[in-house]
């Protein structure tokens, strides 16, 4: 009897010190971007929001660390989420005091991933909650789920390439809610279209995305803070 | 015919009070050009407001931007400008007692009606180009280029620069068309009036009267909003707005409705026609007695 209940009681422990354990794969994902010390990429913006129009626009991409990030339209306007964008995954795994709870396996794109819960320990970190879709194998995250303080939940999938090696992606796409985004009428007077608002309501409820296709990085050459001004 | 235009273009350019508008047009604009220049930065702050969830950057700011809100505030008051000269093509005459020496000449009263309307139109273009080379050019060399941006009314376009120029171009036209509706409207009432204050207040009434009819959202007058050349006034808005694909992604080199343009522009020309014929009409009956 007493053999039993001391199984019935260390058993669970067991399995949920087993469910916890995912610190390692964290900190092997951390090292592998730990490489990149700073980058300068070239790519293609493309924003499908629905209350915003904008054409395909050529951008660069600055990042340095421990969590500088800039985007920048030659001579042009980009609109992107707040933090959504520039909360890369070094900025996930370079958080100082974390907690990586195991949470199931899964395939994304055909790569069979674990899904890691991690929880900052700082009450105040800009992240609360991020899922991760980490590729064991290539030492990848494919894909994000982002739960921040100040700018609500958005999706991220990466798509390596080229630069798997490094970490860096070659195509990044962030999804996030538009419904709680809304534009007041009347700023320029504009009153005359068409659209109903029932339409736009029902518009309103659709997936917001930024995708972003870099096609090459500068990788290590140094980059002046001014560029992040 | 040629001669005729001469000599009312003449006319009008040897008065004083045509100035005032061009002199007001560059005020306004010098005026706008400052405070943006030394406050644009709380103004783009107010505006940018409604995008607190986004991270905009770079220069919005710039010069197809002030000039678009230049057009936004101008172009309503300018028809007042245009009226001052069509409205006094035919009464000034008559309050000066010379319409019927003018009529004594060798052309046909169709003839001095057209050349006058005609010198009406190109001071409204002059006019145009005026603020073409104090809101357009003016404001981009103080300002730079950049992308445009602008807030319709439920959803936001980013036009590329490159791309902004030739609906600028458009734009101007379109505002000419406009324009020009209007001083057909001050030509005809000046038929009527012996001295010019009575053509330029009717002018602007007959605007005010069918600008307020046209934004009322009453369905009983939505019939006949098609009709009024008010409505149609405002299309050259449609100049900067552009088609997008099944992922809002917008194509440079589109309009979003270039059929709403080419309509408006026909119901503006049939104004004019419509307006300046029926002044050629009357005037051809009319017992000219001053």
């Amino acid at each position: 009897m007493k053999k039993m209940l001391i199984l019935l009681f260390t058993v669970p422990f067991c399995f949920l010190a087993a469910a916890q354990d995912m610190t390692d794969l964290v900190k092997k994902v951390k090292t592998k971007l730990d490489q990149v010390n700073d980058y300068e990429a070239t790519g293609v913006l493309k924003t499908d929001i629905v209350f915003i129009k904008a054409p395909v626009s050529k951008i660069k991409v600055y990042f340095k660390k421990p969590d500088k990030f800039r985007l920048k339209k030659d001579g042009g306007i980009s609109i992107l989420p707040r933090g959504g964008v520039s909360v890369t995954v070094t900025n996930i795994v370079d958080i100082a005091s974390f907690v990586a709870l195991a949470a199931g396996e899964s395939t994304v794109d055909g790569y069979p991933v674990k899904i890691v819960k991690v929880l900052p320990s700082d009450e105040n970190n800009e992240i609360v909650l991020a899922t991760l879709y980490i590729d064991e194998k290539n030492v990848l995250v494919r894909r994000a789920t982002i739960t921040t303080r100040e700018n609500g939940t958005y999706d991220v999938s990466l798509s390596y390439g080229s630069y798997s090696n490094y970490g860096l992606p070659d195509k990044v796409v962030f999804s996030f809610n538009t419904k709680d985004y809304k534009l007041p009428k009347g700023i320029t007077l504009e009153f005359d279209d068409d659209v109903k608002s029932s339409d736009m309501d029902k518009l309103k409820n659709k997936k917001g995305k930024v995708e972003i296709t870099y096609s090459s990085y500068i990788i290590n050459k140094g980059i002046d803070d001014s560029v992040f001004k | 015919m040629w001669k005729l235009l001469q000599i009312e273009l003449y006319k009008i350019f040897r008065r004083p009070r045509t100035y005032i508008a061009f002199g007001t047009i560059a005020a306004l604009i010098i005026i706008l050009q400052v405070g943006l220049k030394l406050d644009g930065q709380e103004y783009l702050d107010f505006m940018l407001n409604s995008l607190s969830k986004f991270d905009v950057s770079g220069t919005v700011l710039n010069g197809y931007m002030v000039c678009y809100v230049t057009l936004q505030m101008l172009l309503i008051n300018v028809p007042l400008l245009v009226t001052l000269i069509a409205g006094d093509m035919i009464s000034g005459e008559a309050n000066m007692g010379t319409l019927r020496f003018m009529l004594g000449k060798p052309y046909s009263r169709s003839q001095i009606l057209i050349a006058k309307f005609l010198a009406a139109s190109i001071y409204t273009f002059l006019l145009l180009i005026w603020l073409a080379i104090f809101a357009l050019l003016l404001n981009l060399v103080i300002f730079g280029t950049g992308d445009l941006m602008i807030f319709k009314s439920s959803y936001l376009v980013i036009i590329n620069h490159d791309d902004i120029f030739w609906r600028y171009m458009g734009a101007f036209c379109f505002a000419f068309l406009s324009m020009t509706t209007v001083a057909a409207v001050g030509f005809l009432l000046s038929i009527f009036a012996e001295n010019s204050i009575g053509p330029i207040v009717g002018t602007m009434s007959v605007i005010i009267f069918f600008t307020v009819i046209s934004t009322l959202n009453i369905p009983m007058y939505n019939v006949i909003k098609p009709f009024l050349f008010v409505t149609h006034m405002n299309v050259w808005k449609e100049f900067f707005d552009q088609k997008a694909d099944a992922h809002n992604v917008g194509i440079p080199g589109t309009l979003q409705n270039p059929q709403r343009i080419i309509n408006s522009a026909l119901v503006l020309l049939a104004h004019i026609v419509g307006l300046v014929s029926l002044a050629v009409y009357i005037f051809k009956k009319k017992d000219i007695l001053s």
